[in-house]
């Protein structure tokens, strides 16, 4: 076995899983908030890498990355806080299945958005990171790649720390436990839900930007294979539970990975998927997923 | 009801018959294409190439003493646009060859009819295998799929730039062109070398880091990539982010990288129906004459139509007559030897037997590299 091969193929598996965990974060706080599956995250994720590119092609002095990335990611915030306010707020109360329709509706309607704004043909990113790669011995490891791991690492750390030690967190939790009781708390719902998307919908335009950096192009559709493939990771970690879908991105990007590098890349989405019904054949609840009762 | 319909049906004669009456001093060749819509581009090419084409012809004394005419009708892509258009060039202008479809779809529709009217067919751009299969009156002036590949294999191998005697292929598994040309590679390679790794990617992937790595970690010295340049631009990113130095091969689904992947495309290699850097008269008057006609510059469609028409006029001249069966029969000897995209001779079939610029991304033009010739 090729030791240097495996190396490289774990750092690419560490890539891929990097992005698919910061959307699958996204899909998984707002399903812990209030029970939607939001299929109009990948679509969000699409918005903020277009709107890095926006930003990157339309200023003429070079910005700093950081720069790119904030901003393109506090306008992927707002927009994921309007999508919930103008299309889910009211559905709160309306059967499940309605949300979750209208979250088909809104993926598709943003999805056409995107056609309609930028065109059907993908748009070329252009290089905001550096295309030297940085060598480890005879391993090359592309810099899109570096900051593409270490930022969603240092993302993830901060996040959790979020939720497990500010008061804002504490909110969230008890919103995700037991909406009206936090509501007698004296907790804000409607403000704990809109940082809730705030948050998600940065993360999953931050997985965008890399995506687009990384594979060099944006289009309109490249949150819809990506979205769900974190969707599944989201479901496969146990969906509501942060910690459950970066381990569920993580592991998605290394199967997807190594299926491609040593089997097949013909075989890499079957097998996938495949492992999400075994996963869920012997744990419906997922990875760190809670075997939850449903109050009658 | 009847009435009109049988008003109608006279009026249409007497316009045929009228049609028919005006059409004798001139030599008339057909073209087909999508003049409208989505692939217009393409269409428009053909027809601008095949007239630029006819006005040169016409300004040297014509063909056979009489004027050259181009008729081009849209057949917007779709077959049986294709199919009406083609019925209306037969019965109305009585054309006397033709010159497309542009499309293989719209080429496959209109063959078997003119098969049955014995009418000499040479598409400029129709590259499906079977336009051509059984058919002794169709020819076609760009070559198939499988050609490329083979001549892609000949030029990894023998080239002394490349030289390879180990090969990867990376291909678009669910596109039938890339698949094509990788099989046709890989059967003439095997024949002089060995092909390493055999990759594919979907349509809808992204992400080639893992392949690549695959590709770096063989001993392969070439990599041939058989795509478009979405998908191609994006994999030589890739491989660029990750430093592998092989140098890649393409075919003429590369042509047109350097607009955004200049700098990833940078020494990689793909071979072209002709190239616009080439220094051969013919290319150079070619490129400027549809300059100045048209204000932009020719893509490989518009060549090849261009060489389409001189081709069918050097076998009229050859024939000496406008007769279909003479015509025909001059096509299938024919050895046009001065044309844009290479010298063009027929197989028993009716394809090609010509030659492929083999380009080079350099500072973001195209160098010509060599010109090879498939066995």
């Amino acid at each position: 076995m090729d030791v240097e091969l495996f190396i490289k193929q774990i750092i690419n598996s560490l890539n891929t899983g990097s992005i698919y965990a910061l959307v699958a974060i996204g899909y998984t706080m707002v399903y812990g908030i209030i029970r939607l599956i939001n299929f109009a995250h990948g679509e969000i994720m699409m918005f903020g890498a277009y709107f890095a590119f926006i930003i990157a092609t339309s200023i003429p002095v070079g910005l700093p990355f950081f720069v790119i990335v904030l901003v393109s990611m506090a306008l992927a915030a707002l927009m994921g806080i309007l999508t919930e306010k103008i299309a889910y707020k009211k559905l709160r109360t309306a059967p499940r299945i309605s949300a979750l329709i209208t979250a088909i509706g809104m993926s598709l309607f943003l999805q056409n958005l995107a056609q309609l704004i930028f065109g059907a043909n993908p748009k070329v990113m252009p290089q905001v990171i550096s295309n030297e790669p940085i060598m480890f011995g005879n391993i090359a490891v592309p810099q899109v790649m570096m900051y593409t791991i270490s930022m969603s690492i240092g993302i993830m750390i901060l996040l959790t720390l979020f939720v497990k030690k500010t008061r804002a967190g504490k909110a969230m939790r008890a919103v995700s436990q037991d909406k009206e009781a936090a509501m007698l708390m004296g907790i804000n719902i409607n403000g704990i839900i809109s940082l809730t998307f705030a948050i998600g919908s940065a993360l999953g335009a931050l997985g965008g930007i890399f995506y687009s950096i990384a594979y060099s192009q944006v289009y309109p559709t490249l949150g819809v294979m990506t979205g769900l493939k974190a969707f599944i990771a989201a479901v496969f970690g146990g969906i509501g539970n942060i910690g459950g879908a970066m381990i569920g991105g993580y592991a998605i990007g290394f199967i997807e990975t190594m299926t491609k590098g040593y089997i097949s890349s013909r075989w890499s989405d079957a097998i996938v998927f495949g492992v999400l019904i075994l996963i869920l054949l012997f744990k419906p609840s997922g990875i760190l997923g809670k075997n939850v009762k449903e109050k009658v | 009801m009847k009435k009109l319909l049988v008003l109608a049906l006279t009026l249409s004669t007497v316009f045929l018959l009228s049609a028919c009456g005006s059409s004798v001093d001139s030599v008339k060749l057909g073209v087909i294409g999508p003049l409208t819509g989505d692939y217009s581009m393409y269409g428009l090419a053909v027809e601008n190439g095949a007239k630029l084409a006819a006005d040169e012809i016409n300004a040297a004394g014509g063909v056979l003493g009489l004027d050259l005419e181009i008729i081009a009708y849209d057949s917007k892509g779709d077959p049986t646009e294709g199919v009406n258009a083609y019925n209306r060039l037969r019965d109305e202008d009585e054309i006397d060859a033709l010159i497309g479809g542009t499309f293989s779809g719209v080429t496959l529709a209109i063959k078997e009819l003119a098969k049955e009217d014995n009418m000499p067919v040479l598409t400029p751009t129709a590259t499906n295998p079977d336009v051509t299969l059984e058919a002794g009156n169709v020819f076609r002036a760009c070559y198939t799929d499988s050609y490329q590949g083979t001549v892609a294999a000949v030029f990894a191998n023998e080239s002394t730039e490349i030289g390879a005697s180990k090969a990867a292929v990376l291909y678009n598994r669910d596109d039938a062109y890339s698949e094509g040309l990788a099989m046709a590679f890989i059967a003439e390679f095997e024949t002089r070398g060995t092909v390493v790794e055999t990759l594919t990617f979907g349509a809808g992937d992204d992400d080639y880091s893992s392949v690549l790595d695959v590709i770096a970690a063989s001993d392969a010295e070439v990599v041939f990539l058989p795509g478009y340049v979405a998908e191609v631009g994006a994999i030589l990113t890739q491989a660029d982010n990750k430093a592998i130095d092989i140098p890649f091969v393409g075919g003429d689904g590369w042509d047109g990288i350097e607009a955004d992947y200049a700098s990833v495309a940078e020494g990689n290699y793909f071979g072209n129906h002709y190239a616009k850097s080439d220094e051969a008269q013919v290319v150079v008057d070619f490129v400027a004459n549809y300059e100045a006609s048209f204000g932009d510059s020719p893509n490989a469609l518009a060549a090849l139509a261009y060489d389409a028409v001189y081709a069918m006029v050097a076998a009229m001249e050859d024939a000496e007559s406008t007769d279909a069966d003479l015509i025909i029969a001059a096509l299938a000897g024919l050895d046009y030897q001065n044309a844009v995209t290479g010298s063009i001779r027929f197989d028993a079939n009716g394809d090609p037997i010509k030659s492929i610029t083999m380009i080079q991304i350099v500072s973001g033009e195209h160098l010509v590299i060599d010109k090879v010739e498939g066995s």
